[in-house]
């Protein structure tokens, strides 16, 4: 029986995969996250165990795990145990459709399907399912606030988030990822910073904002602050997982920070070439090498040595440094991918991811009607506006 | 085999839900059971080859409508408590006129010879729907479009808490 | 055996006739509108079906279903405004205790 062989390898295929990215993006997420918000507050971070504290997460994950499961009582038990479940599914099916990189003439992507950037859009709007049926079965004013606000707020900004996706689509002219990157590879830039020839340079400005509004759509739909307000800690205690304990919590957390990596990988994908190499010329690469040593001089050389930020400033410019001089020398040899594709890739969604956690540790809370008011009368006529512009530019120039 | 095997799971699937939704006692259970429906019918739209449509079917139906059912009973909760009796005095009648009416239409169904072709969909089912729809059906588009504006406003403005 | 026209059509008569029970047998309005909803999507269903199996050239049933999705949308927004505003003035939504026109 074909089929049966078939079903069990994709099965197979999806356990792996959800395995390495369960354990990388949430417990990396988790480790970084506190690291980051450690250098930001000029703090130090998880320390204790394992090296730099590296197995920090895994630690809390086999506490979480030894947790007694508590049910609250009058919660609706059904509902209470599935919400978790579904917004961990939903978060990491998400990830079918998202290409990692070339080797060889394959891509390697689980499945690239002829919907793909939509596929993803509709995966990320299950998740407020789960949401708002934990908040309401958890049978807490609080976990019930939190539900029905993210509700509000994901319905919001699925418009604008739905905008950027049809910006790129027709940009590209496909909606399938591993498409959307060739036709980025085809034109030899970033659809964040040209448009197809004959357009150019000049389609920066759009290329500009449609990544800053998905950029932002997308923050916010992950429910990351400065958009966190259904999980507000200091107004609603933890907002719909309030209630949870043990590996449900720690399943509510897998699925925001695959969520988040999710987010990070389309928009990777969409306006920052996914796993193609940046297109510059050897002698800025060497720029970029200057740069990250200026960047190290100052910092060791002036009073900010004293400071705790030295650290992690450090950390960035030396991996900057050594990337551009390894990109310098190889493009000076005249290799052409100088490093494997799929390096490029979680450079890129890794560079996103630590955009968004220094967001996330630097911005207060918006209130509830700013946020709404930001996705309804800002970004939405932007992307709505943006969208005609392009589309006009590309027919009345291009194509 | 395998068609036939997908064919009864996300049958099931849509059907075995969509009873819960039409008897639950509880009526968040009720709508949240609209979400594995939506989805089946969703796998039955990928069994149909029309991707594109099982894709705006999550988008919509299980991202959003639900989401707005679920955001107006709890806004209504005091009407719509669990303890409230969710069933009228119809049942008996309801249940008849349904079980007639299906009956009805299976043997209709299954008596009548359908013209099946045999045939392949365009592959690239998105370019196909969005070509069709903006040479053939351009008048259907800008109709649904308009009637899509016309249907916020109004919601808006019934909705809105008078001043 | 294969998987034909008939048997999307069964499965889509099915789920009609559960919206239609719905419809008949709630008092709650919003239940009413989600039994509307399970009839749409069985509409959908058969219009999808017959491009697929009657006319597969075309995808002029993929078109309808795609335009009963939006209308669909816009029913429901319509149809819960509606709720609301009659929870609102009437502090009720089940649908026998609306019966303020009834003479």
């Amino acid at each position: 029986m074909p089929w049966f062989i078939e079903l069990l390898k994709a099965t197979g295929l999806a356990v792996v995969i959800f395995t390495f990215l369960a354990v990388v993006s949430a417990m990396f997420g988790v480790y970084l996250e506190r690291k980051i918000s450690g250098w930001i507050q000029a703090r130090l971070g998880p320390k204790h165990v394992g090296p730099q504290g590296l197995l920090q997460t895994v630690a809390d994950t086999v506490k979480l795990l030894q947790k007694e499961h508590i049910t609250p009582r009058n919660a609706d038990a059904l509902i209470f145990n599935a919400a978790p479940v579904i917004v961990a599914v939903a978060a990491l099916l998400d990830w079918i459709v998202i290409p990692f990189g070339k080797f060889g003439g394959r891509v390697l992507v689980v499945r690239d399907i002829n919907i793909g950037v939509l596929y993803f859009a509709a995966m990320a709007s299950v998740t407020v399912i789960g949401i708002i049926s934990g908040g309401w079965s958890s049978n807490n004013k609080y976990a019930l606030l939190g539900g029905l606000r993210s509700a509000a707020q994901m319905i919001s900004y699925e418009i604008p988030l739905a905008l950027g996706i049809l910006w790129v689509a027709m940009v590209a002219g496909t909606l399938s990822t591993v498409g959307i990157v060739d036709a980025q590879v085809k034109q030899g830039s970033w659809f964040m910073f040209k448009l197809p020839p004959p357009i150019g340079w000049f389609g920066l400005p759009f290329g500009i904002l449609a990544s800053l509004t998905f950029l932002t759509a997308a923050t916010a739909e992950v429910n990351r602050v400065p958009f966190d307000l259904p999980e507000a800690e200091s107004e609603l205690v933890a907002g719909y997982f309030a209630e949870y304990t043990g590996m449900r919590f720690a399943l509510f957390q897998l699925g925001e920070y695959g969520e988040m990596f999710g987010m990070a990988g389309v928009a990777t994908i969409m306006f920052f070439g996914g796993w193609t190499e940046p297109h510059l010329q050897p002698w800025m690469w060497l720029l970029v090498t200057l740069a990250s040593l200026v960047v190290v001089a100052v910092i060791l050389f002036s009073g900010l040595r004293q400071t705790l930020l030295v650290r992690p400033i450090l950390i960035l410019a030396s991996l900057g440094f050594l990337l551009s001089l390894v990109m310098f020398f190889g493009s000076r040899a005249g290799l052409s991918p100088v490093l494997p594709s799929p390096v490029w890739f979680l450079t890129k969604l890794f560079a996103l991811v630590f955009f968004l956690m220094w967001m996330r540790w630097t911005y207060p809370r918006l209130r509830l009607d700013q946020l709404l008011n930001l996705s309804w009368k800002v970004l939405l006529p932007l992307g709505l506006l943006n969208l005609v512009a392009t589309g006009f530019v590309l027919t009345a120039w291009g194509r | 085999m395998g068609e036939l095997a997908a064919f009864m799971i996300l049958s099931l699937v849509t059907l075995i839900p969509a009873v819960v939704v039409v008897t639950s006692s509880n009526i968040v259970r009720a709508a949240l059971s609209l979400v594995p429906t939506f989805l089946g019918v969703t796998g039955l739209y990928v069994m149909l080859q029309a991707e594109f449509v099982a894709g705006i079917q999550v988008l919509i139906y299980a991202g959003a409508i639900t989401v707005l059912i679920l955001f107006v009973i709890m806004l209504t909760a005091g009407g719509t408590g669990a303890r409230t009796r969710q069933i009228n005095e119809q049942v008996p009648l309801g249940a008849m006129a349904a079980v007639w009416l299906a009956f009805v239409l299976i043997v209709i169904f299954s008596r009548t010879v359908w013209p099946v072709l045999a045939g392949a969909l365009p592959a690239y089912n998105v370019i196909a729907v969005g070509n069709a729809f903006l040479t053939d059906y351009v008048l259907i588009f800008e109709v649904t479009s308009l009637v899509l504006l016309v249907s916020l406003v109004g919601a808006i403005v019934i909705a809105r808490r008078e001043e | 055996m294969q998987v034909g026209l008939t048997h999307y059509l069964v499965v889509s008569a099915l789920l009609f006739c559960l919206g239609l029970y719905g419809i008949l047998t709630r008092r709650n309005a919003v239940a009413i509108l989600m039994g509307i909803e399970l009839m749409l999507n069985a509409a959908n269903i058969n219009l999808v079906a017959f491009n697929r199996f009657v006319a597969p050239g075309a995808v002029a049933g993929q078109i309808f279903a795609l335009v009963i999705i939006t209308l669909a949308a816009c029913e429901a927004a319509v149809g819960l405004a509606l709720v609301m505003a009659a929870y609102r003035s009437l502090e009720t939504i089940h649908v026998d205790e609306i019966n303020l026109m009834k003479w």
